[in-house]
């Protein structure tokens, strides 16, 4: 997917003047609130028009100041923070809404296909309102995906819901748009959405472009900003019991895990902070992972230094104070041992075991166990 | 018999007027009130006012208007005389008058309706390929429906109700033109037919009440079968 967008919108005081081209299909549009983001979707929907410009998909001209073409015509979907289901329709024909509207060549996906993807089946009969947060998200997901969009905007979809709801929907979503090949432009203002959700990320800030960046260095950026501390995300894999811990592969190396589960492959989150730095290789640790690690980098951030390490072929952060880096003595090649407690990790998803594709193969940031 | 032939015929001639001004002024009121409530062109607030104005005018006052428009005589006159419509003294006189008298209900009502629905699945229905047409029937109708429901109740209420106007354009032709306001106040204008009235009164009350049941018992159904 290709995107060419040179547009000016005034929305009282606020001015949109965003002039910027980019292409890739897991693209993130990354920016703090009231910074434009949700403008800019509502004119690549094409629910609103700019006061001049252009938008170019793909190299067709959406809109340019003179004609635009309808949102009903461009194929550009969307799925809305709020879900926004028709409340007089149920599950079904909300996910049909769409796709009836298609003409028939261009019906593309096959409903029942999407509706086992998203494990909607049991949901069909109900009407909306007796869906949880989560369920809307995915129908809403599924009715926007069923009318076959040449690009996807994923408005904040995430926002709103508990950690737990989340981390439910994103490998729904990685699942969906990896098997439909759908482009997607996913706009959030977390940095940890982003990481998961996309491959590279476009800057707004007040209205304006600030820049293109890989989703996995929005996350240090960030921390050099001071915006908030790293977040190690981690792709481990096959799990195997140790006593009553759990072992899972990450590169070469072996990670010790109080959380088991059933899942072959697992998204894992890890603090920076969590991570704890030793010269030489300890005697003896309540930790029960060491990992022997040579450093590869060093951003300093006030009295804090995110120290980037190399550890059997993966990146891992750790993040330490001032000091510890003087007292260490530590530079770019020092050789390290990294001790993690097993308690640190967190489980955020897993692979769904019934559904024959990976999920976790969508985001890039994080690292994998390949 | 309970009820006098002459009453009887007042009563169902009442319903019939009711209900065709009702009946008719629906899909228009439903235009409008879309108009009105979704869309923000130059002169809205006049079209708004000119549609509420007979809400505010006193009924003869709306029903002298009508026969300066309508009458043999009117502005409108000599078009209807040629398509052979005759609305004044005449039961189409009282639907024309019932009509334009209760249509601010019926808009007010259902204008109300279409604005407390949430934007955003309009937004939604856009993003999916509906044309404007298409989500008035889709989304804006279903979505409505209530208030269109407690709009025609009002407006079927009014119009049983309605003395001044009709009486303008219409007068109070026994059997042609006379509705159960106009017949309880000409019994009330003859000695010893205060029981006849009486009936009628009564009759208007339980006709009215009933609409309300109705459209309540209606109103809560859409509601299960929504949120089923």
């Amino acid at each position: 997917m290709k995107l060419e967008v040179d547009v000016k919108k005034r929305l009282g005081s606020f001015e949109l003047n965003l002039d910027f081209g980019t292409m890739g299909n897991r693209l993130g549009l990354f920016g703090p609130s009231g910074s434009g983001k949700s403008t800019l979707v509502r004119l690549l929907a094409g629910l609103d028009l700019p006061d001049s410009g252009t938008i170019k998909l793909d190299g067709e001209v959406l809109t340019d100041g003179r004609r635009a073409i309808p949102p009903r015509k461009r194929r550009v979907g969307v799925v809305f923070q709020d879900s926004h289901l028709f409340t007089h329709l149920g599950v079904t024909a909300n996910l049909l809404y769409g796709y009836k509207r298609l003409p028939k060549a261009e019906r593309q996906i096959n409903p029942d296909e999407l509706i086992e993807a998203l494990d909607l089946g049991a949901l069909l009969e109900r009407g909306v309102h007796t869906l949880s947060g989560g369920e809307r998200r995915r129908v809403a997901l599924g009715r926007a995906v069923l009318a076959a969009p040449r690009l996807l905007l994923l408005d904040e979809p995430l926002t709103g819901l508990d950690d737990k709801l989340r981390y439910q929907i994103i490998p729904y979503l990685h699942m969906v748009l990896e098997r439909f090949g759908i482009p997607t432009l996913f706009i959030s203002h977390s940095v940890e959405e982003m990481r998961l959700m996309t491959n590279r990320v476009l800057l707004i800030e007040g209205g304006g472009f600030t820049g293109e960046i890989k989703s996995g260095e929005l996350a240090m950026q960030s921390f050099a900003r001071g915006q908030e501390g790293y977040v190690n995300l981690m792709t481990l894999c096959d799990p195997s019991p140790v006593g009553d811990l759990c072992a899972y592969r990450w590169g070469d190396n072996e990670l010790i895990l109080l959380d088991t589960s059933e899942d072959p492959r697992v998204m894992v989150r890890l603090e920076a902070r969590d991570v704890v730095l030793f010269k030489n290789h300890p005697t003896s640790t309540s930790a029960r992972n060491l990992l022997t690690c040579t450093v590869s980098g060093l951003v300093p951030l006030g009295n804090r230094v995110a120290v980037e390490l190399l550890c059997g072929g993966q990146l891992l952060v750790s993040q330490i104070v001032r000091e510890a880096v003087v007292e260490l003595d530590l530079r770019e090649g020092s050789v390290v041992v990294a001790a993690i407690k097993a308690t640190s990790f967190r489980i955020l998803y897993g692979e769904h075991r019934r559904r024959g594709r990976g999920v976790l193969s969508g985001p890039a940031s994080s690292s994998t166990c390949r | 018999m309970f009820f006098a032939p002459a009453d009887l015929e007042v009563i169902v001639l009442s319903v019939k007027v009711a209900a065709v001004a009702t009946f008719l002024s629906l899909p228009v009121g439903f235009l409008v009130a879309a108009g009105l409530g979704m869309s923000r062109f130059p002169g809205r607030a006049l079209v708004d006012g000119v549609i509420n104005l007979p809400l505010v005018l006193p009924p003869v006052v709306v029903g002298y208007f009508l026969l300066i428009l309508l009458g043999d005589n009117g502005f409108f006159g000599p078009i209807l005389k040629a398509l052979g419509i005759k609305i004044v003294f005449n039961w189409k006189g009282a639907v024309v008058a019932s009509a334009v008298v209760g249509f601010p209900l019926l808009v007010r009502s259902i204008r109300l309706g279409i604005e407390s629905i949430d934007e955003g699945m309009f937004h939604a229905a856009r993003s999916l390929g509906a044309t404007w047409r298409d989500i008035l029937f889709s989304v804006v109708l279903p979505q409505s429906w209530r208030a269109i429901l407690v709009g025609a109740t009002l407006m079927f209420a009014r119009s049983l109700g309605e003395f001044g106007a009709t009486v303008m354009i219409a007068g109070s032709i026994p059997g042609r033109t006379q509705t159960i306001p106009l017949a309880i106040f000409d019994y009330t204008n003859q000695p010893g037919k205060d029981a006849n009235a009486l009936k009628l009164c009564i009759v208007s009350m339980a006709l009215s009440f009933s609409v309300l049941l109705v459209s309540e018992y209606l109103a809560r159904r859409a509601k299960k079968t929504v949120t089923r």
